[in-house]
């Protein structure tokens, strides 16, 4: 599904991702894990188009068989990627709704648009005065990554890449999300960045990725993550 | 309309546009006390106009032009036409319209508008309304809404009572300069202790080039009565200078309260210098929404005269200049009572060079004790060719009186811009809707057809930046 070939991205002169290649696979749990710094929010910015992050000649990111590594952020939406950032602006006077109309603009009816809304906040258990309020002002942790997650829903994107969707959510709000999603994982890839062993009990991966100072260094199943947990990095990649 | 004409305000405001004129009388260039004569003559008005005409324009000439604000050099006062009477006399119903007026009407959505909402629509087309209608509700309750013109004419005595009593000729040239050759506008009334529950509208046009529009509108609100104004400009794009100068002056009484809301996109080649001022008495409460987007040079500061116990002034602002745009707009408050407060909210956006500046002035005289003030600027600058200044004057002569003040200079974020594109949003859509996002404060205040009007409008903007 989303196919990673020899991924270099600099941040003005800096080097953060060096030759990462990975196929991710259509139906399937990603997680990266890594140390802080290591690039993991990087690498997701990249994918989805930051315009900060700069590509070396031979990076190439694919969709299939399509090439998105020259397309613009709102183009890559289109092709089917999503991400959930990690910790998300707040939007002044903007809210959840209008965006998403916005973004649905004549690819959805606003009436549907609205009863998705609605329909997903309840599961998500996110209150009706979030949805209507300027997006993220004065929201707990939990709260934004829950509107983070509402958006991932009615966008539906082939690809969703979830950038510390468990930094900074309790417990319950951790559960709300990671069940929501759960039952959405058919035929999406999900990719999850994460520091912590936590969403993996609710979302079991089926690949744990190591990336340590931009190189991805080990791939395994859910298990290297128990590993990592246990013995640290530098140990489990070993 | 021909069905293949785009849906009203999908692209005229962007273009602008303008109707072959077919006018019926046509002063010739510039000015003079003879014009000026001409024009209080051809309105058949009292001598006390006509010499208070005469006086104006006598001021106008000693005056000199402010040097304190934007650059008002470029303004050729020889090459600008005074007066423009389009229609002989002016048509009671749309019907009666001439077919082109109907067609400018059309495209900036009158008689829609008016179907759905309006108590009374006073339209200016050049220099004098052609077309009125008021709700008979309104006569009922005694409201007076009209231009002004009919104002003098069938109220001479309130006109002449309150008439260039707030803003005096010889309180600037441009006001001067209207005073001497004003042309329309409207004329509002509220006897004591009526609520006007719709708000009054007009739309107003310029549609010749070098022409000058010089509208002036009274409004008194007599004890605790209600009254909401908005008026709402567009003009048509036009390669020469064109001036708007009007003057507003409005009476609060005892208890009463006004609100005056503009939403003006007038082209970009106009200088609108406009006067506004209100006079609130005990209680009363005056509140100006102004919301400036077009016009290559704008001055206008909305001001309130705090003149009795308790009373409340408000201006809620918002400027958007463009390329070889200059917004300078603000706003003026005097606290000359006790138990006075005053409020400013100002949003000003500038891009593509375009440059926007907030100039306040607060006074509270001694006495004025108990008094409270609040400004808050806050400034949107889209790129770095474009500018923003503050210029918040506060002369505080009273000790017992509480200040806040607060301002703010934002960029539009690169980060925010990622997010918004990471939806599917285009960047010019993600820029609409950060800016649209900023002045919501403002947009909230006005009426709903407004500010969608507003919201498109600024999205039009943003949309041909990227152009």
């Amino acid at each position: 599904m989303l196919n990673v070939k020899n991924l270099s991205v600099m941040v003005g002169k800096k080097k953060i991702i060096k030759n990462f290649s990975y196929n991710f696979a259509k139906g399937k749990i990603y997680v990266i894990m890594g140390p802080n710094g290591s690039g993991k929010s990087s690498f997701a910015n990249a994918i989805m188009g930051h315009p900060s992050y700069t590509l070396s000649p031979q990076s190439r990111i694919a969709l299939g068989k399509e090439r998105i590594d020259k397309l613009q952020p709102e183009k890559r939406s289109e092709k089917g990627i999503f991400l959930s950032f990690q910790s998300p602006l707040s939007l002044a006077g903007v809210s959840v709704r209008e965006l998403l109309y916005l973004a649905l603009t004549k690819k959805k009816e606003p009436l549907a648009v609205r009863q998705e809304i609605t329909q997903y906040a309840k599961e998500l258990h996110i209150s009706e005065e979030l949805l209507g309020r300027s997006l993220n002002e004065g929201a707990s942790g939990g709260e934004k990554k829950k509107l983070e997650t509402l958006q991932a829903a009615v966008l539906d994107k082939k690809v969703m890449i979830f950038d510390e969707i468990d930094t900074g959510v309790d417990v319950d709000a951790l559960r709300a999300i990671a069940t929501f999603l759960k039952k959405r994982k058919k035929d999406k890839t999900f990719i999850l960045i994460t520091h912590y062993n936590r969403v993996l009990r609710y979302l079991m991966p089926d690949k744990v990725l190591i990336l340590m100072e931009g190189v991805l260094k080990k791939v395994g199943d859910k298990k290297l993550a128990k590993k990592i947990e246990k013995e640290g990095y530098e140990k489990a990649v070993n | 309309m021909a069905s293949n004409v785009a849906p009203v305000l999908d692209f005229e405001y962007k273009f602008g546009f303008s109707m072959p004129e077919k006018n019926v009388f046509k002063s010739k260039k510039g000015i003079s006390e003879e014009i000026v004569s001409m024009i209080s003559d051809m309105k058949q008005e009292p001598a006390w106009m006509k010499e208070f005409r005469l006086k104006s324009y006598r001021i106008f000439r000693e005056k000199k032009m402010p040097e304190w604000g934007a650059d008002l050099s470029k303004i050729d006062f020889e090459n600008i036409f005074y007066f423009i009477r389009s229609t002989e006399t002016q048509a009671s119903s749309w019907e009666d319209l001439p077919s082109e007026i109907k067609d400018t009407y059309d495209k900036i959505g009158v008689p829609e508008a008016e179907k759905n909402f309006l108590a009374g629509v006073s339209a200016q087309y050049e220099s004098e309304v052609v077309y009125e209608s008021v709700n008979k509700e309104l006569e009922k309750q005694g409201v007076i809404f009209c231009d002004m013109d009919t104002g003098l004419r069938e109220h001479p005595e309130i006109v002449k009572k309150y008439f260039g009593t707030l803003i005096p000729p010889h309180d600037n040239k441009f006001a001067a300069l209207n005073s001497a050759v004003w042309s329309g506008g409207s004329f509002v009334y509220v006897p004591k202790g009526v609520k006007v529950t719709l708000p009054l509208q007009a739309y107003f046009r310029i549609n010749a080039e070098r022409f000058g529009q010089f509208e002036r509108t009274l409004i008194i609100a007599e004890e605790g009565s209600y009254v909401h104004y908005i008026e709402g400009c567009t003009a048509p794009i036009y390669t020469t200078q064109s001036l708007h100068s009007a003057v507003v002056e409005i009476f609060v009484k005892k208890g009463a309260r006004v609100r005056y809301t503009t939403v003006q996109n007038w082209s970009k080649n106009i200088y609108n210098l406009v006067t506004k001022r209100a006079k609130a008495e005990e209680d009363a409460v005056m509140e100006w929404v102004d919301c400036n987007l077009g016009s290559g040079v704008t001055m206008k500061y909305p001001s309130v005269y705090l003149t009795g116990r308790g009373a409340r002034g408000e201006v809620l602002s918002i400027a958007f200049a463009g390329k070889d745009q200059h917004q300078d707009a603000g706003a003026k408050m005097l606290h000359l009572a006790p138990n006075t407060s005053s409020r400013i909210v100002s949003k000003s956006i500038s891009k593509d060079g375009g440059r926007t500046s907030y100039r306040g002035l607060i006074v509270v005289h001694p006495g004025a004790k108990n008094s409270s003030v609040y400004v808050s600027c806050d400034a949107l600058i889209l790129d770095e060719k474009s500018r923003s200044d503050t210029y918040p004057y506060m002369k505080i002569k009273e000790s017992d009186t509480e200040i806040q003040h607060e301002a703010t200079v934002e960029k539009l974020g690169e980060e925010k811009l990622f997010y918004l594109t990471s939806r599917g949003i285009s960047k010019a859509d993600a820029e609409g809707l950060l800016v649209n996002g900023f002045i919501e404060p403002i947009t909230k205040e006005i009426p709903l057809e407004y500010s969608v009007e507003l919201n498109r409008l600024i999205n039009l903007e943003m949309i041909g930046s990227v152009g």
